[in-house]
């Protein structure tokens, strides 16, 4: 179950790599739409948006229901969860770097402390 | 007499918090022990940016590292990773104020970048380090933070720091 989780960050990454699917997220952030409403207002053909709808609902991004003849989208509710790990991780690329300033500014300062008592003398 | 080896006191290690603070910033914070001009120094000189910036465990070479730290100057840094190849980042300072705030813009983006400001802000010989960075969008906000993790092995960490966070709880 655990597994699970892996591929599905890829595919989140890989869904969101598209500037015509993060509109398509956009888009359903304000109101959930029909995958007809959204091929006329990215000006594509039904079947192209309908494989970008397949790629953000295999990332979980977006769910989809069939309702008579209508296929209606809405945002999916998998996103905060990987939102928090994508901080975590931004804040484990700052913190090394952090890490290492601290040295840098370690070394000046016992670098000046030096050329301060050589100064002295 | 003797040269001590690693003898200084290791500092404290402050925390670092980063904040989603709307759809399109991100604020970095960290305390760093030293006065704010050191602290401006490690920022604004080449020599020394390159060594905090790309640490060890990034897996990563600096091969180009040029800051023109004045309004209006430009930086480039290129970087090589042996899986990825080489990747260029750069942009512009857009303000300069020594000692105390630095703007610049993250051009690499084109057009989805952001602009990141830092300020620096000393109390009782430490400084507090702020970076916010403001997107033109939320959309190029997820993309930003998903091309910090472009690369192959750093995505394989995230699904590992995933799957930990998981099975916590």
């Amino acid at each position: 179950m655990v597994q699970y989780t892996g591929p599905r960050l890829d595919a989140s990454f890989a869904a969101l790599s598209d500037p015509t699917r993060r509109g398509v997220l956009e888009q359903l952030g304000r109101s959930d739409a029909s995958i007809t409403d959204l091929a006329q207002k990215f000006h594509m053909t039904l079947t192209g948006m309908k494989k970008h709808v397949g790629i953000l609902e295999e990332a979980g991004l977006v769910t989809t229901e069939k309702i008579g003849r209508v296929r209606t989208c809405r945002l999916g509710t998998r996103r905060l969860e990987d939102e928090m790990a994508w901080l975590e991780r931004y804040r484990q690329l700052w913190e090394a770097r952090f890490d290492e300033l601290d040295t840098v500014v370690q070394e000046l300062k016992k670098k000046e402390r030096i050329d301060g008592r050589a100064k002295r003398r | 007499m003797d040269a001590r080896k690693e003898g200084e006191p290791t500092p404290m290690k402050n925390r670092t918090t980063v904040d989603r603070t709307s759809d399109r910033e991100i604020v970095v914070t960290r305390t760093i022990d030293g006065p704010a001009r050191i602290v401006w120094e490690a920022f604004t000189k080449p020599e020394l940016f390159k060594r905090w910036w790309v640490p060890k465990s990034f897996g990563m070479s600096l091969l180009t590292c040029e800051l023109d730290v004045r309004a209006g100057g430009s930086y480039r840094l290129v970087f090589r990773h042996a899986d990825a190849g080489t990747m260029a980042f750069f942009g512009r300072y857009l303000e300069v104020t020594p000692h105390s705030r630095i703007v610049w813009t993250n051009d690499e983006g084109e057009g989805e970048g952001s602009v990141t400001t830092a300020t620096f802000e000393e109390k009782g010989g430490a400084t507090r380090l702020v970076l916010h960075d403001l997107y033109p969008s939320k959309e190029a906000l997820d993309a930003g933070i998903g091309a910090t993790e472009g690369m192959p092995e750093t995505m394989d960490q995230l699904n590992e720091l995933v799957v930990s966070l998981r099975t916590k709880q």
